[in-house]
């Protein structure tokens, strides 16, 4: 049986700005900022105040629900504030980083020996346990529960993301025995899906499934290969983890230090030199964007993650948790004479009303944020289908979220998918709904009810 | 200060007061909004629900344009103060004077669809606070082409509100209606004013005027103005050829004669991704399935010459796309996103079954000769059924995931 994932229904939307293949140190950050609301649904409990030193690895919180998912400090340095919003919400951990950087050492860790217990627990101390993420509800792992198997995705499809071949290379044991690692965390399958022309260093780790993937954005996303692979069914628990992430992890086992060190991408079609920058978890963008190109009076928005599921930040921000790529585009702020009438050349459209993407398929775009249109109820239909890929009935099920129907909810598929799942049905949607946002209050409420 | 900022500035002003959906309206009508994106995808497709409805009305223009010449070449046709036209081109057809009582019977109609359907909008809009939404662009467009060209305004006003309100406001407006608006409006006209939607008289501009004329005791002769349908249906001979109906030089609603422009619309519509092709292609298919069968009805002899049915049953089968408007409801009706059905593999169902019963109230119900607007508002109603099954089988499959698991 081959392995190679093939996909057809999609779209790669292509934009100006990727980041060109070269790595730059970062401008080492002074300010380091933790923001809660990067893990879904944890409500934190503090461990660490205002005032304390702590060093790089050392839990500055754990969550509410669980007091054994610990969440650590990337730097090691002092908590200068936490700033706090509505019922005292904690919205950020801010940090001022030392000049030397101290770790805590949780030991060279021996693999081999190890039962699955020891090593759930050796993750959840040093702070590794938030990179593993589950499925259904897309929310942090659940450390009771055992999932039927864990998916990597190494392939990133998604418009001006970071080029994880690029970004991955030289992490070989990082990478190896992270997987060893989370091979030990299910008694299912580890499936790590590689692009089919690409030379990722995972494509030859041991001790997992590899899977080879084509075809147009969403096929790197891991939904997309979970649908393909293995989807999940009611009562069973899949587990996700980026690639980048495995590399903490994998440092982790070898040294014994949470390195939070990561390469990111900065890209955008306002940024001048978009390219890779080595630099930390939580870290300032703005250690990055203004020496890069950006204009400080210019009208932009910086996207912590990619432009399709990414958080909108301040140019003053931080780094998102799970994020490897900054992407900064021009703001759309503004109004544009019979914008709906008149043929367009300069956007991306996937019919063809007198817009004319589809007559240049290897042009490169300079999209803005202007939605292009307003808010309107579900009008169209089959246009979220040509670009969903998932077994899955995409307007039905988002209708289930709207009106709140568990069981309907259930019955068509939403323990499958994750928010990210409709960002490209959300893209293209002429009634300019919030998709993800549906999904995401959906899968809360399925949360809550069911859990 | 340029229009853009004076009118920027203005919005501000309205907003959050009673007059806001009405200024937006007009505002976004000549400005694309300066909304941007929050969380979730910060980019967003070109396309929006004006642009989709404005590429339906331009499909629709040439049916219209068509139509007002029509009208006036079958009135002075019937008046035998011209020729026939030999074809699309003929020179009778495409004159002045033809297109002066297109305009002037035409033009009140688009206008009055426009004007109350619109006004009935901003009122909903206003009272209920939400932004005026574009489905009444193609609904106001359509109800001029579907009606005969004599139909009084008043009779329209009327219709209009009632389609607006019933068929669209009480669900909630675009996006939540049930039946097509314009098949509402059509279904109203034709049985609360049966007289004016159907019969010998009402599809040539000056026919009903002339037998009134008649009756108040003029010495004139009487204009008839009957369509192929009505002609079928009486069992009387036709005298248009195919291509005439082809090109649409015949009596009838006011848009839906010419089967050229509409293929020409709809090849448009599938081009632009806008028209569902499924739709499109299965109603085809489902008309002319009826036609085959009653073909064979009439082949094997069960039918005999005397029957009331005879005349339309024997119509070769693929003639049924070319005679009444099944065409124009297949290609501008059927294919509403809102009142269709939304999975694919329902709107192959749902298309068959429009076509298949378009003919059948055809040739069964004389009174009334066009079924496809019946059929159409038929499968509105059971459309959200098709997708259930359709959308149970997905959920059918999911199980079953399960179950082989557990097995």
């Amino acid at each position: 049986m081959s392995n190679d994932i093939k996909i057809k229904k999609g779209l790669d939307i292509k934009l100006k700005g990727a980041a060109e293949k070269a790595k730059e140190n970062a401008i080492i950050s002074n300010f380091y900022s933790i923001r809660p609301e990067d893990f879904h649904s944890v409500i934190p409990k503090l461990i660490a105040k205002v005032g304390a030193k702590v060093k790089a690895g050392e839990p500055i919180f754990y969550d509410k629900s669980n007091e054994n998912v610990k969440f650590v400090s990337p730097v090691s340095g002092e908590i200068i504030d936490i700033p706090r919003g509505d019922k005292r919400k904690i919205l950020a951990i801010k940090l001022q980083a030392d000049k030397e950087q101290s770790y805590v050492d949780y030991g060279k860790f021996n693999l081999d020996a190890a039962k699955a217990d020891d090593l759930k627990a050796h993750l959840l101390a040093s702070g590794c346990w938030p990179f593993i993420k589950q499925r259904p509800y897309d929310v942090i792992a659940n450390p009771e529960k055992s999932p039927k198997a864990i998916f990597v995705s190494a392939y990133a499809s998604a418009p001006l993301v970071a080029d994880l071949d690029f970004t991955l290379q030289g992490k070989d044991a990082e990478l190896q025995i992270a997987i060893t690692a989370l091979s030990k965390l299910t008694e299912g399958e580890v499936h790590v899906s590689v692009g089919k022309d690409g030379n990722s260093p995972l494509a030859n780790v041991s001790g997992a499934t590899i899977h080879k993937v084509s075809g147009p954005h969403p096929s790197g996303n891991v939904g997309t290969q979970i649908n393909k692979i293995d989807p999940v069914n009611k009562g069973e628990v899949v587990w996700t983890v980026n690639p980048q992430d495995l590399v903490i992890i994998g440092e982790l086992l070898l040294t014994g230090k949470f390195n939070a060190e990561r390469i990111v991408a900065l890209t955008g079609s306002s940024v001048k030199k978009p390219r890779y920058f080595v630099t930390k978890l939580g870290a300032e963008v703005a250690s990055m964007i203004y020496d890069n190109g950006v204009d400080k009076n210019d009208n932009i928005r910086v996207i912590s993650g990619n432009v399709l599921s990414g958080k909108q930040i301040q140019p003053d921000g931080f780094l998102g948790y799970y994020s490897n790529s900054i992407t900064v585009i021009p703001e759309g702020n503004d109004y544009e004479f019979f914008g709906w009438n008149k043929p367009i050349f300069n956007k991306v459209s996937t019919s063809r009303a007198l817009t004319f993407s589809w007559l240049f398929p290897k042009k490169v775009y300079d999209l803005n944020t202007n939605t292009n249109g307003e808010h309107r109820a579900f009008v169209t239909t089959g246009t979220y289908e040509e670009v969903f890929p998932l077994d899955i009935y995409p307007m039905q099920i988002l209708k289930a979220c709207m009106y709140e129907d568990l069981d309907e909810m259930e019955a068509l598929g939403m323990y499958e998918v994750a928010p990210e799942d409709f960002a490209l049905t959300e893209f293209v949607c002429v009634s300019k709904q919030p998709h993800q946002d549906i999904i995401r209050k959906g899968l809360d409420l399925m949360l809550k009810e069911i859990g | 200060m340029s229009l853009k900022s004076n009118l920027h500035n203005l919005k501000e002003k309205y907003k959050g007061t009673k007059m806001a959906p009405a200024f937006n309206a007009l505002h976004t009508f000549l400005y694309l909004p300066n909304e941007t994106t929050h969380n979730g995808t910060h980019i967003k497709v070109a396309d929006d629900l004006k642009r989709t409805m404005n590429t339906v009305i331009m499909a629709l223009v040439p049916c219209l344009i068509f139509g007002m010449f029509n009208a006036g070449y079958q009135h002075y046709l019937a008046l035998g103060e011209i020729e026939a036209s030999s074809g699309f081109l003929g020179s009778t057809f495409w004159t002045l004077d033809n297109l002066i009582v297109g305009l002037w019977q035409v033009l009140p109609l688009v206008i009055v669809s426009y004007g109350v359907g619109l006004a009935v909008e901003f009122l909903f809009a206003v009272i209920k606070g939400h932004e005026v939404e574009e489905g009444y662009l193609v609904t106001g467009m359509l109800v001029p082409l579907i009606v005969p060209v004599d139909i009084p305004l008043w009779m329209l006003t009327i219709a209009v509100i009632f389609g607006v309100v019933i068929g669209k406001e009480v669900f909630g407006g675009t996006g939540m209606n049930i039946l097509n608006p314009a098949l509402t409006i059509r279904a109203f006209l034709f049985f609360a004013y049966p007289t004016w939607m159907s019969g010998d008289k009402v599809w040539v501009h000056g026919a009903v005027e002339r037998d009134q004329m008649i009756a108040a005791g003029e010495n004139l002769d009487a204009i008839s103005g009957e369509t192929i349908l009505g002609a079928y249906a009486q069992n009387n001979s036709v005298v248009y050829d195919y291509w005439d109906m082809f090109w649409g030089i015949i009596p009838g609603s006011v848009g839906e004669t010419s089967k050229f422009l509409i293929i020409i619309g709809a090849l448009f519509l599938i081009f632009t991704k806008i028209g569902s092709w499924r739709i499109i292609v299965s109603t085809i298919m489902g008309a002319l399935v009826m036609g085959l069968l009653f073909n064979g009805v009439v082949d094997a002899g069960w039918i005999g010459e005397s029957s009331k049915f005879y005349g339309l049953m024997s119509v070769p089968f693929w003639q049924h796309l070319i005679i009444g408007s099944i065409l124009f409801g297949a290609v501008y009706m059927a294919t509403d996103p809102v009142t269709a059905s939304q999975t694919n593999k329902g709107k192959w169902i749902y298309g068959f079954l429009i076509g298949f019963i378009s003919i059948l109230i055809r040739v069964f119900n004389p009174a009334y000769p066009e079924g496809v607007f019946l059929a159409i508002l038929l499968m509105n109603v059971f459309a959200p059924t098709i997708d259930h099954y359709v959308v149970q089988g997905n959920v059918k499959r999911r199980m079953k995931r399960i179950k082989v698991k557990t097995a």
